[in-house]
């Protein structure tokens, strides 16, 4: 997350993905800069502190669906997995009454195990992410209906759970700036994976599958633990969405979640994450998350209707893919 | 070189669509409309309906809503980028009546009035609310109901759920007027099927089944109707059957005369009374705390008058 820019010829995958990212940082600055001009509602901290809590689920679950995009897979059930995660969380608080700690690991966990799931079928049974994991969507937006018997399971039992997401620990410190914990969370969740990536071995290997799976396997590695590793990560990441969604609308809605996964998806994309594998950063993602956000929330207090909002968003999605192409052209 | 020209492309185009949007905002009010989902045609009918208010009393309207009834978070982003827009008024139809009160008394501190539409919140911050009276709706299917039956008999209702406001005023509404204007004529049982078409055939098929003197069947909601009507069909069954709401499938078992005939509610007429009363509260005139927005009977005779036909969507 510390590299610093650089011109596009010094090549090398590494600086380039920093050139990606600047692109990307300019596209946001340039739409902050429009709509800060165009509206003087913008840029008031009331609307940055909305925009920053409309990231914050989209954020985490694009976290989660880099993981697995950069080891050359891809994972459509994020959004159904965070409602099954609230879901659970619903259960373990509100029908059975336990204890805030146990909901915040039992979500994820459950998050952690149906990961391990999808890796599984992915590694083991060969079956190709983009079948598993649409199987795995289904299966969990099922279950989720299935469990909560097809209703939003409140949290009014559990009073410090709406804190998780809308609650502000900043705001008890500086009063001016109420920055909610969400906000905190997917900053949190971004530092951690972006360690794990650039530091770990669990990050190199993530890099190595995406890159060249051949290759680490021919090496002696142990390629399925690995890849059913990424996805167990992947899964955790969407408890901890679960957590701050359901937080944040104090229930568990068991219907939402389908479609969550192609802004995620689309978030990695916008920052610079190669859907072949073995290329990407936690920060671009972060960056893709927020163009998202800053252009909906934009678009509405520029008065756009939603028919257009919808198309522009498209167009930036395939301007911000069209640079990654250009970008790799010219290396 | 690219792409700084698609930059500037985008950013040029960003400055058109700004430039057109305030160019609005002068004199006329700013009314901004958070509906529950926007493809709908249900929507779509109370967009027409708030813009024609819009064109009338001199208000521009914006009109959003989530893909699908499901998204309350998307609901919640929405509002909150309406209110950082700071708009005249707002309109809303909670999908969700708990999680939208904290962004309701943030435009209620701001001083921005609030208007509900088609389903209530359960707070004192709405000035007014724009919506069906489903109980007086229900009762007139009943009154349908009993007139088409000879009225004594036995009769059942298939509602879509005991949770949600409409679901219970429909089924109250329905089955009391039934006890205090019908004595002759008896609900054997409510059911739901969730408002799924397939669900209600079969608790329909099964109802049949278990009471074949039975005369009449209510479908209390889009789907619970449809089912209903499946439901009849399956078993060659010649029972009354009453729905609610209008939607392609509905309009054509009522033409058909599988459906003897349905209450639809007024969408573009909910829509209109949001604006009106919104245009009203910043003339600062009171505005009623409820506006019913009418509903109508409809069947086979009269669904191509123009006054229904208005009402009715696909």
């Amino acid at each position: 997350m510390t590299d610093t820019a650089a011109p596009a010829q010094n090549t090398g995958p590494r600086i380039s993905g920093a050139f990606h990212r600047l692109l990307a940082f300019s596209g946001l600055i340039a739409l902050v800069v429009v709509f800060s001009l165009a509206s003087p509602n913008f840029m008031q901290t009331q609307n940055v502190l909305a925009i920053l809590q409309a990231t914050s689920v989209n954020g985490v679950l694009a976290i989660a669906a880099t993981l697995v995009i950069i080891t050359g897979g891809i994972d459509l059930s994020v959004g159904t997995l965070m409602t099954f995660c609230a879901v659970i969380a619903g259960v373990l608080l509100t029908y059975l009454g336990l204890p805030l700690p146990v909901g915040v690991v039992g979500a994820i966990l459950a998050g952690v195990c149906c990961g391990l799931v999808s890796g599984v079928v992915v590694a083991k049974l060969k079956v190709p992410p983009f079948i598993a994991t649409l199987g795995m969507m289904l299966i969990l937006k099922g279950l989720s209906l299935v469990i909560s018997s097809t209703k939003p399971i409140y949290f009014n039992d559990t009073p410090g759970f709406t804190q998780i997401s809308s609650g502000s620990i900043v705001g008890s410190i500086f009063p001016a700036l109420p920055i909610p914990n969400g906000v905190l969370i997917l900053f949190g969740v971004a530092l951690l994976a972006a360690f794990v990536l650039t530091k770990t071995a669990l990050g190199r290997y993530t890099f190595a599958l995406g890159s060249n799976e051949e290759a680490v396997r021919l090496s002696g590695v142990n390629v399925d633990r690995w890849k059913i590793a990424v996805y167990a990560a992947a899964g955790g990441i969407c408890g901890v969405a679960g957590l701050l969604i359901a937080s944040r609308l104090n229930s568990a809605q068991p219907a939402l979640g389908q479609g969550y996964e192609l802004d995620a998806i689309a978030a990695v994309v916008i920052g610079g994450t190669s859907l072949a594998g073995g290329r990407g950063t936690i920060l671009g993602t972060l960056i893709g998350a927020l163009i998202i956000s800053v252009l909906a929330n934009g678009l509405r207090i520029l008065s756009v209707p939603q028919e257009w909002q919808t198309v522009v968003t498209g167009a930036i999605i395939i301007l911000a893919v069209y640079a990654d192409i250009l970008r790799r052209r010219s290396l | 070189m690219f792409n700084r020209r698609t930059l500037l492309g985008a950013i040029s185009a960003l400055a058109m669509l700004t430039a057109s949007g305030s160019a609005f905002a002068q004199d006329k009010y700013d009314i901004a409309m958070i509906c529950k989902g926007f493809q709908h045609q249900f929507w779509q009918a109370v967009k027409a309906g708030a813009e024609k208010a819009g064109a009338e009393f001199g208000a521009t309207i914006t009109f959003e809503g989530p893909e699908t009834e499901s998204q309350v978070d998307r609901q919640m982003d929405m509002l909150a980028a309406a209110l950082s827009r700071g708009p005249d008024a707002i309109g809303f139809a909670a999908l969700d009546s708990q999680a939208a009160i904290p962004l309701l008394q943030q435009a209620s501190a701001a001083g921005i009035p609030i208007i509900a539409f088609d389903s209530g919140v359960d707070s004192d911050i709405p000035l007014s609310t724009a919506t069906t009276d489903n109980v007086a709706a229900a009762a007139l299917a009943a009154d349908k109901m009993a007139e088409l039956i000879g009225n004594s008999g036995k009769i059942a209702v298939v509602a879509h759920d005991q949770t949600s406001r409409t679901g219970i005023d429909r089924v109250e509404g329905f089955t009391n007027r039934i006890k205090e204007a019908h004595p002759n004529v008896e609900v054997v049982t409510v059911q739901y099927g969730a408002g799924d078409q397939l669900a209600s055939t079969e608790i329909t098929k099964s109802i049949l089944l278990a009471n074949p003197d039975l005369k009449g069947i209510f479908g209390a909601n889009e789907g619970s109707a449809i089912g209903v009507a499946n439901g009849k069909q399956e078993l060659n069954s010649n029972v009354v059957v009453i729905g609610f709401d209008s939607g392609a499938a509905q309009k054509a078992m009522v033409a058909s005369g599988l459906m003897n005939g349905s209450i639809t509610q007024n969408p573009v007429g909910i829509g209109y009374e949001t604006v009106k009363a919104a245009v009203a509260a910043l003339k600062g005139e009171t505005v009623p705390k409820i506006v019913d927005t009418g509903f109508y009977y409809y069947d086979a005779a009269n669904m191509n008058d123009p006054e229904i036909a208005a009402v009715l969507y696909d």
